[in-house]
C-alpha cells in the first residue's frame, strides 16, 4: 500500500540508529537551574519571585503578560539565587531566574489527582493547560491554550497529532510514543474534548515501526482516533505538510491550520496536557535527545527545564575530542550554540553534537540555475530567487515571490550544489520585511 | 551597476557579546570555541565541480570515438580549445580581481564542447580563437559562471561560423573511407537527396563534427547524466520528441521532400545538442513547466531551419534562440505557492 505523503521535500540521512532504541532515562536533579522568562512565542513572563525567596517544584515563578504568553514554574525546589541575564540558547542573553537546589525536590501541595477530566468543561481544560505553562514541545513553543481557543468563526473538525519527528538524529518523540503511548492517547482525547472535535488523526513516519505499533495498540479501543503511517521524507513534520499528507487539505498562504478546520499538536505536548489536566502537573520537564557523532553515549533523557546543557552532556559520557558544533534541535533547523552553559528550555527537543567529520565545508559557488532547490521546496517557492532578492535587499520582489511563506525547513540549502546559504539569506529577508511591516502598522502586530 | 554592498557573511557569531571562555565540566577544561552557522547543518555531497567534471566524464566516450573516427589529429584540436578556454578564464579572473575559478571545471567543459562541434579539419588556431570568444564573451562578460544567458560553447561556434564559414562547412571523411572530403548526412539529403543508412548514423561512421557522429555513445553518456540528475530528462525528451513528431508529420505529408523522423534524430548535432548543450543548467529554465516549453521551442525551430531554411543544420541556432527566451519562460512558469489561492 502506498504511504501518504506531500509533494517535494528531501531525504537526508536519518542517523536515528544512534538513539532510537535507548529507553528514556531521568536526568538527576541538577544543582542549579536557569529558567528564562522568554522561552515561548509571545510576550515574555514577568518574574513573580525575588532574590533569596525559597520555592517548591512546580511553583509559579513567572506570570504571563498577555494572552499569547505562558507562565513559568520552578523546576526544582530551592532558593532563588539571582534574576539576571544569562546566555540563552536562542542566541542572545536572556533574563533568567536562577535557582539553586536544596536537594529535596519538594513539590507544591496542589500536585495531585484532580477530578476526572471527563467531567471538566472545555473552558476548564483550557484553563488548566494555560496555568500549567504548556507550549508546543515540537520546537516552536507556541502557547497551547491559544491554539485551543480558536475564534468562534473557525469551525474545527479534526485534531492532528504530530508523531513524525522528521529531523534526522532526534528520537525524543519516538521514545515517548513507544514508552508512554497511553499518555499520548489520553492527551489526544483531552485535546479533542477541549476543541470539541470528534475525529483525531495521528501521523507517524514509517521509520518508527515500534512507535506505530504502540500507538495502534493504544488507540485500538477508540474508533475515532486513527494512526496513519507516513512516507519518510523531510519535512513531513512541518504542520502544513503534515495536514496535506494525512487529510489532504492545503493551509492557505498566510493562514493557519485553523483556516482548514484543523489543530495540530506534538506528541510531547499531548503527554504534558494529560499530566496537567489529570495531575495538575505544570510543564517543568521534557524529553531531550542527546545524540550525534560527537557525544560518547547518545541517550534520550527526561530533563528539568533550566538544566544547563553541560549536565546533559556529562550524563551522556561527555563530548569526543573533535566535536566542533553543538546544536539545539535537529540538523536541518536547529540553532548552533556557542557555549554549553545555556539551559534546556521548553523548546529543546534535542542536543546534537557534531564532529568536524559531519560539518559542511562552506565554499560558496555562484548559483548555476540548476533548479534543484525549486524541486525540493515543499512550499513551492523559488529559494534561489528569494535568497538573491534578499541579498540585494529588493524586499518588494522578495515579498511578491512569497518569501514570507518560507517555513525555513532547510530543504533548499540541503540540496544546493553551490552551497549557497539560502535559508540564512531568506531568514534575513523575512526579518527585515516583518520589521518594516511592524513600523508601518504597529497596532496590528 | 557596480554592487557596493558587502555580501552577507556565511558565519556570524550568534551572540553579539563574545563571552569570556569559562572553565566547564567535571574536569574544568577551557571551553572550546564551537562553530556557529545558520541552519541547515547537513547537506548533500553534490557540488558544482562534481557536476562539471561528471559531465566531462560522460562526454568522454564520444570524444574518444571522434579521435577513432577522424584521426588522432582531433585530439590536438580539443586540446587547443580547452587550453585556450582555461587560459582565457584565468586571465579574465585576474583582471576582475577574483580568485581563479577554473578548478570548477566549467571552462574545460566549454572548451571540450566547442571542439566537439567543429569539423575535423578545422584549424586549431581558429578553434582556440573560438574558445577565447566563448569564455570571454559567452560567459565572463555576463558575470561568470551562472550569469550567462547563452550557451558559451555554442556562442563560440556561432562566432566561428560567421567568421570562417568556409572552413566551418568543409567536412572530412571518416578514417577508412576512400575519400578526402565528404558531405554530412544532412548535407547529402538536403542538397543531393541521398540517404545515409541508419546503422552508420547510429554508430557514427559518418561525416560530421568531431563529437557529434556517434549517436550511441552520446546517448550512453547522456543517459548517465539523466540518471545522476545532472541533466533534466524533460529537455531531451521534449526536444527530441518535438523533432520526431513535427518531422514525422511533415514526412507523412510529403515523403519525397522530407526525411523521416528517425533520420532527423540521428543526423547532425541533435543528439549532442539535446543531451549536452540544451541541458546546460545555467542556460535552461529552472521550472519543470518551463523546460517543456523550452524543448518544444527548440524542436520547432530546428525543423524549420532544417527543412525550410538555407542551412542543412540548425541545432546550434535552435538552442541559442531558445536560450534568449529562458528568462521570460522562467518568469511565466513560476509554480503556484503551497496554499496559494486564485485571486
Amino acid at each position: 500500500m502506498k504511504l501518504k505523503t506531500f509533494k517535494k521535500g528531501v531525504h537526508p540521512e536519518e542517523y536515528k540508529f544512534l538513539s532510537e532504541h535507548k529507553a528514556l532515562e531521568r536526568l538527576p536533579i541538577p544543582e542549579e537551574v536557569f529558567i528564562p522568562v522568554h522561552q515561548h512565542i509571545g510576550a515574555p513572563c514577568r518574574p513573580l519571585v525575588e532574590k533569596g525567596q525559597t520555592v517548591k517544584t512546580g511553583e509559579i515563578i513567572g506570570q504571563s503578560t498577555g494572552f499569547v504568553s505562558s507562565p513559568i514554574h520552578a523546576t526544582i525546589s530551592g532558593t532563588v539565587k539571582t534574576i539576571d541575564n544569562f546566555p540563552h540558547p536562542l542566541g542572545i542573553n536572556g533574563l533568567m531566574i536562577h535557582i539553586t537546589s536544596d536537594g529535596k525536590d519538594e513539590w507544591i501541595k496542589s500536585f495531585d489527582e484532580t477530578s476526572n477530566w471527563e467531567n471538566l468543561s472545555t473552558d476548564e481544560i483550557v484553563e488548566l493547560v494555560q496555568k500549567a505553562g504548556i507550549v508546543g514541545l515540537g520546537g516552536a513553543a507556541f502557547p497551547t491554550h491559544v491554539k485551543l481557543s480558536p475564534s468562534k468563526e473557525k469551525k474545527i473538525d479534526t485534531f492532528v497529532l504530530n508523531g513524525c519527528e522528521c529531523e534526522p538524529y532526534l528520537t525524543a518523540d519516538h521514545r515517548m510514543m513507544v514508552e508512554q503511548s497511553e499518555g499520548v492517547v489520553l492527551g489526544t482525547k483531552i485535546l479533542m474534548k477541549a476543541l470539541n472535535v470528534s475525529r483525531g488523526v495521528i501521523g507517524v513516519e514509517n521509520n518508527k515501526p515500534d512507535a506505530i505499533a504502540a500507538m495502534e495498540k493504544a488507540t485500538s479501543a477508540f474508533n475515532n482516533i486513527e494512526v496513519i503511517p507516513l512516507k519518510v521524507k523531510y519535512p513531513q513534520g512541518a504542520e502544513k505538510m503534515l495536514i496535506k499528507a494525512v487529510i489532504n487539505r492545503n493551509v492557505p498562504t498566510g493562514g493557519l491550520p485553523l483556516d482548514v478546520g484543523v489543530v495540530v499538536n506534538n506528541v510531547g505536548t499531548a503527554i504534558a496536557v494529560a499530566e496537567a489536566v489529570t495531575k495538575n502537573k505544570p510543564l517543568i520537564e521534557r524529553v531531550v535527545s542527546i545524540t550525534g557523532d560527537g557525544i560518547k553515549e547518545p541517550k534520550n533523557v527526561i530533563a528539568r527545564i533550566g538544566t544547563p546543557f553541560q549536565n546533559l552532556i556529562d550524563f551522556c559520557g561527555g563530548l569526543t575530542d573533535n566535536t566542533v558544533k553543538i546544536i539545539m534541535g535537529g540538523p536541518m533547523m536547529g540553532i548552533t550554540q556557542h557555549t554549553l552553559n545555556v539551559p534546556v528550555i521548553k523548546a529543546t527537543s534535542g542536543i546534537l553534537c557534531l564532529t568536524d567529520l559531519s560539518v559542511i565545508k562552506h565554499k560558496e559557488y555562484p548559483c548555476i540555475q540548476c533548479g534543484t532547490c525549486i524541486g525540493a521546496c515543499p512550499m513551492n517557492l523559488l529559494p534561489t530567487r528569494l535568497a538573491r532578492f534578499a541579498q540585494v535587499e529588493n524586499w518588494q520582489m522578495a515579498e511578491d515571490l512569497g518569501i514570507l511563506n518560507c517555513v525555513e525547513c532547510g530543504s533548499c540549502a540541503f540540496v544546493c550544489p553551490s552551497q549557497i546559504p539560502l535559508v540564512q539569506r531568506i531568514r534575513i529577508g523575512k526579518l527585515r520585511i516583518n520589521e518594516m511591516k511592524r513600523k508601518e502598522k504597529p497596532a496590528t502586530v | 551597476m557596480e554592487k557596493t554592498k558587502q555580501p552577507i557573511p556565511n558565519e556570524e557569531p550568534a551572540n553579539t557579546e563574545k563571552p569570556k571562555p569559562k572553565l566547564v565540566g567535571k574536569e574544568k577544561k577551557l571551553e572550546p570555541q564551537y562553530l556557529l552557522s545558520s541552519s541547515p547543518h547537513m547537506a548533500t555531497t553534490d557540488s558544482v565541480p562534481k557536476i562539471m567534471w561528471t559531465v566531462i566524464a560522460a562526454l568522454m566516450p564520444a570524444v574518444v570515438y571522434g579521435m577513432y573516427n577522424f584521426g588522432f589529429n582531433v585530439l590536438l584540436t580539443a586540446l587547443a580549445s580547452v587550453i585556450a578556454a582555461v587560459v582565457t578564464e584565468i586571465v579574465i579572473n585576474k583582471m576582475r580581481g577574483r580568485e581563479s575559478s577554473v578548478a570548477d571545471g566549467s571552462a574545460v567543459l566549454t572548451g571540450l564542447l566547442l571542439a566537439m562541434t567543429l569539423p575535423p579539419a578545422f584549424p586549431k588556431a581558429y578553434a582556440a580563437v573560438g574558445a577565447v570568444f566563448a569564455i570571454a564573451i559567452g560567459k565572463q562578460i555576463f558575470g561568470g559562471l551562472g550569469y550567462n544567458i547563452f550557451n558559451p560553447a555554442l556562442l563560440g561556434r556561432a562566432f566561428l561560423q560567421a567568421s570562417f564559414s568556409v572552413k566551418m562547412t568543409t567536412w572530412t571523411a571518416p578514417v577508412g573511407i576512400d575519400a578526402i572530403t565528404t558531405a554530412t548526412p544532412l548535407g547529402s539529403f538536403k542538397f543531393e537527396k541521398i540517404m545515409t543508412p541508419y546503422f552508420d548514423m547510429f554508430m557514427g561512421k559518418i561525416g560530421g563534427c568531431i563529437g557529434e557522429t556517434s549517436a550511441l555513445l552520446i546517448i550512453i553518456g547522456g543517459v548517465y547524466l539523466l540518471v545522476k540528475k545532472y541533466a533534466d530528462w524533460r529537455i531531451p525528451a521534449s526536444y527530441l520528441g518535438t523533432v520526431f513528431i513535427l518531422g514525422g508529420l511533415l514526412w507523412i505529408i510529403n515523403p519525397e521532400q522530407y526525411p523521416d523522423p528517425v533520420f532527423h534524430l540521428f543526423s547532425g548535432g541533435l543528439m549532442l545538442g539535446a543531451f549536452f548543450m540544451a541541458t546546460d543548467m545555467v542556460t535552461s529554465p529552472v521550472t519543470p513547466k518551463g523546460t517543456w516549453i523550452y524543448g518544444f521551442g527548440m524542436g520547432a525551430v530546428l525543423i524549420i531551419i532544417r527543412l525550410f531554411g538555407g542551412l542543412p543544420e540548425g541545432v546550434m541556432y535552435s538552442i541559442l534562440f531558445m536560450n534568449a527566451f529562458v528568462p521570460l519562460i522562467n518568469r511565466y512558469t513560476r509554480p503556484k505557492i503551497f496554499g496559494e489561492l486564485k485571486k
